[in-house]
């Protein structure tokens, strides 16, 4: 069992985390942050691994991880 | 504290006074003609605990000085004309960051690659800043072994309490001529070691116990360089305030005031003297501080004296001239006397000068 | 359930100005876990260098130090000769480290410095609005090689860390890219070795950093590093040096 929580207020958008995450449980959200851009939002923690390959390639560390 | 003489040339001088004035870390690039000074600090700053670096260059040279003040050292640099220009980034970023730093520039002949002959040529470049941005260096000009030693010292401390690069300007002439020295002990001791730092809350060096430092001169916020700036000029008021220094001669009854700094105003002095002997009434102020100008004491004098003018002598052609036709502001002729790229005006020069200047004001008289 | 995974404390918890999908996020983050995990906050010493990471020292949680542009390693070399007990590291770029920089680089190496310089290698630059780097790849085009860069007048990417590898002074040069998970672990491993090295007093050591430009390679973030992968390594390829 793991989740992992987004700031999606500091998120920019870039999606590395999208094609990082080996279950592809992150996805983009359809409401804008404060930003103006849309936010990447994690979709379910049934299958989450906690492998922690969204938290290394965020560039804004805008990832934490918890198991 | 014990003195002893020593003989020494103006450029070992100024080496051994920064050591004995807490020097700590020189770095800098070879260049005539200021290599003994160089060369004594490679033979001298390590025992007295300091670090001594040939850097790759004058950048480099300027940019550890800067690292080094900003980590708490009492730091140097030395070179000459063409290296001072070179050095003129780094002596801004000092301003900006606003670091304590001594900077001895031994001036040669310029433009270019000049020659390797004394000049004052470099008076604008020290006085006004010499880099990019409203900033003022404090410029310190000796015209003697000794006075190159004890401004040393002076150069430091002036440094550390403004938070702010000060500028030895001496010429090729000083470097090299060897005079009797007293120095405060015998070298390579180490005077004052302990104790010699003012506190510097500011300086980097690891965040053990406070909050991190940071040392930078870059504002990107709006309004932020503004105010910045505002704050430096707020100190340079205080300095000009606070800190001209200058040496004069028989002002009292003086209708002809000669001004000159460093070697030229020994040259200006023995002229002096002669026209005294020759019943002439010759003054002379000569200028220690170059920044902050000494315009007090040119304030001070009879300038309503209708009969009374300046003379202004320099190893240039007319640089230090603009600030004292500043100081006098047009209350008194302002003439000039000036010779550059090696050329020195001599005192037989300076003679007939002013005895031809004498000859045209006597009618007013 | 436990937190795995958060922010090192030696990174302050605001936002940087970098574009979406820059690696100067990450290696920040890399340099923030490194000096947490080694414990040398209270004496590491930053130096932040010209280019779009000028303000690393706002991002950082520590004593740092700004650097003209190109000179970071004078400065890194004045602040370690006065404060060896403390560990001083640069963070440059291509222009800085392998351009206006060159000079203070070789030597800073050669005279064999007891600093850690992570040199963040991306191709081209970012903060003045994409123009040639000296690592500029042949045929790719910037603002200031319209039809690409060319061998003929621009001459040739610039490997620099082999270059400085042949130095004795030089003892660990390691070449890493962030164009994937697996490759962001490894640049860690090899920055942590090169702080590591600093601790032991083994002497200078570099880390190049492969690292994305989106906005001036023109490309997505996800598509940045499947161009270093692709392409940049062929020119720059990766692993130990030295």
């Amino acid at each position: 069992m793991a989740r992992i929580r987004i700031e999606r207020e500091k998120c920019k958008g870039c999606l590395l985390c999208v094609s990082a995450c080996p279950k592809g449980l992150i996805t983009i959200d359809k409401k804008l942050n404060a930003r103006g851009i849309k936010p990447v939002r994690f979709k379910t923690d049934s299958l989450c691994l906690g492998c922690c390959m969204c938290a290394f390639i965020c560039p804004d560390c805008c990832i934490e991880v918890y198991k | 504290m014990a003195k002893t003489k020593v003989l020494m040339t103006g450029n070992e001088a100024i080496a051994e006074g920064a050591i004995q004035g807490g020097c700590r870390f020189y770095a800098g690039y070879p260049i005539t003609p200021q290599n003994e000074l160089i060369a004594y600090m490679a033979r001298h700053l390590l025992p007295a605990g300091g670090v001594f670096i040939q850097a790759e260059s004058e950048l480099a040279a300027i940019n550890m000085v800067f690292a080094a003040a900003a980590a708490g050292s009492r730091a140097m640099t030395s070179s000459s004309s063409p290296g001072i220009s070179l050095k003129q980034e780094g002596i801004s970023y000092i301003a900006g960051a606003e670091l304590p730093a001594v900077i001895v520039n031994i001036m040669r002949g310029g433009p270019g690659l000049g020659n390797i002959w004394p000049a004052q040529s470099d008076y604008f470049q020290a006085t006004r800043g010499g880099g990019h941005g409203d900033y003022r260096c404090i410029v310190l000009a000796p015209s003697s072994v000794q006075e190159a030693y004890d401004l040393m010292a002076l150069a430091f401390e002036l440094a550390d309490r403004y938070r702010n690069p000060a500028i030895i300007l001496g010429d090729g002439m000083l470097g090299q001529m060897m005079e009797p020295l007293s120095v405060h002990s015998p070298q390579p001791t180490v005077h004052r070691k302990k104790n010699i730092l003012p506190n510097k809350k500011w300086a980097l060096t690891g965040c053990k116990g406070r909050k991190p430092n940071i040392i930078k001169s870059f504002y990107m916020k709006e309004g932020d360089l503004e105010k910045f700036n505002l704050r430096l000029q707020e100190k340079y008021k205080i300095i000009k305030q606070k800190e001209q220094r200058c040496d004069s001669l028989f002002l009292e009854d003086a209708q002809v005031i000669l001004v000159a700094y460093g070697t030229m105003a020994r040259i200006a002095r023995g002229a002096v003297t002669k026209l005294r002997e020759d019943g002439k009434k010759i003054g002379l102020i000569r200028p220690v501080t170059l920044w902050p100008f000494p315009d007090k004491v040119f304030k001070r004098l009879a300038i309503s004296d209708k009969r009374l003018a300046i003379l202004v002598i320099e190893m240039s052609y007319g640089q230090m001239l603009d600030d004292v036709r500043l100081a006098v502001n047009c209350q008194a002729p302002v003439e000039f006397l000036g010779r550059s790229g090696g050329g020195v005006p001599s005192e037989g020069e300076i003679i007939n000068k002013v005895r031809k200047l004498l000859r045209t004001r006597e009618p007013e008289n | 359930m436990n937190k795995i995974f958060s922010r090192p404390k030696s990174l302050r918890n605001i936002s940087t100005h970098y574009c979406p999908g820059c690696g100067h996020g990450i290696a920040h983050r890399l340099i923030a876990e490194i000096v947490d995990e080694l414990g040398i906050r209270q004496r590491v010493i930053g130096i932040a260098p010209v280019g779009c990471a000028v303000i690393a020292y706002d991002y950082w949680d520590f004593d740092c130090c700004e650097a003209a542009h190109g000179r970071a390693l004078a400065v890194a070399t004045g602040i370690k000769r006065v404060r060896p007990q403390n560990i001083v590291f640069t963070y440059q770029g291509d222009g800085d480290l392998a351009a206006i920089g060159t000079n203070e680089t070789i030597h800073a190496a050669n005279r064999g410095e007891n600093l850690t310089v992570v040199f963040i290698n991306n191709a081209v630059y970012g903060m003045t609005g994409g123009q040639m780097a000296p690592t500029t790849l042949l045929g790719q085009k910037t603002a200031t090689t319209p039809r690409g860069r060319s061998a003929a007048t621009e001459g040739w990417p610039l490997k620099i860390s082999e270059m400085l590898a042949l130095l004795p002074g030089v003892k660990f040069i390691e070449r890493t890219s962030l164009h994937s998970v697996q490759e962001v672990i490894k640049t860690k491993r090899a920055i942590k070795q090169a702080f590591q090295n600093q601790v032991d007093k083994i002497g200078f050591s570099l880390v190049e950093v492969l690292s994305p430009c989106p906005t001036y390679l023109g490309l997505s973030p996800v598509e940045a590093l499947e161009w270093i992968r692709k392409t940049m390594i062929k020119e720059f390829p990766l692993g130990r040096i030295k």
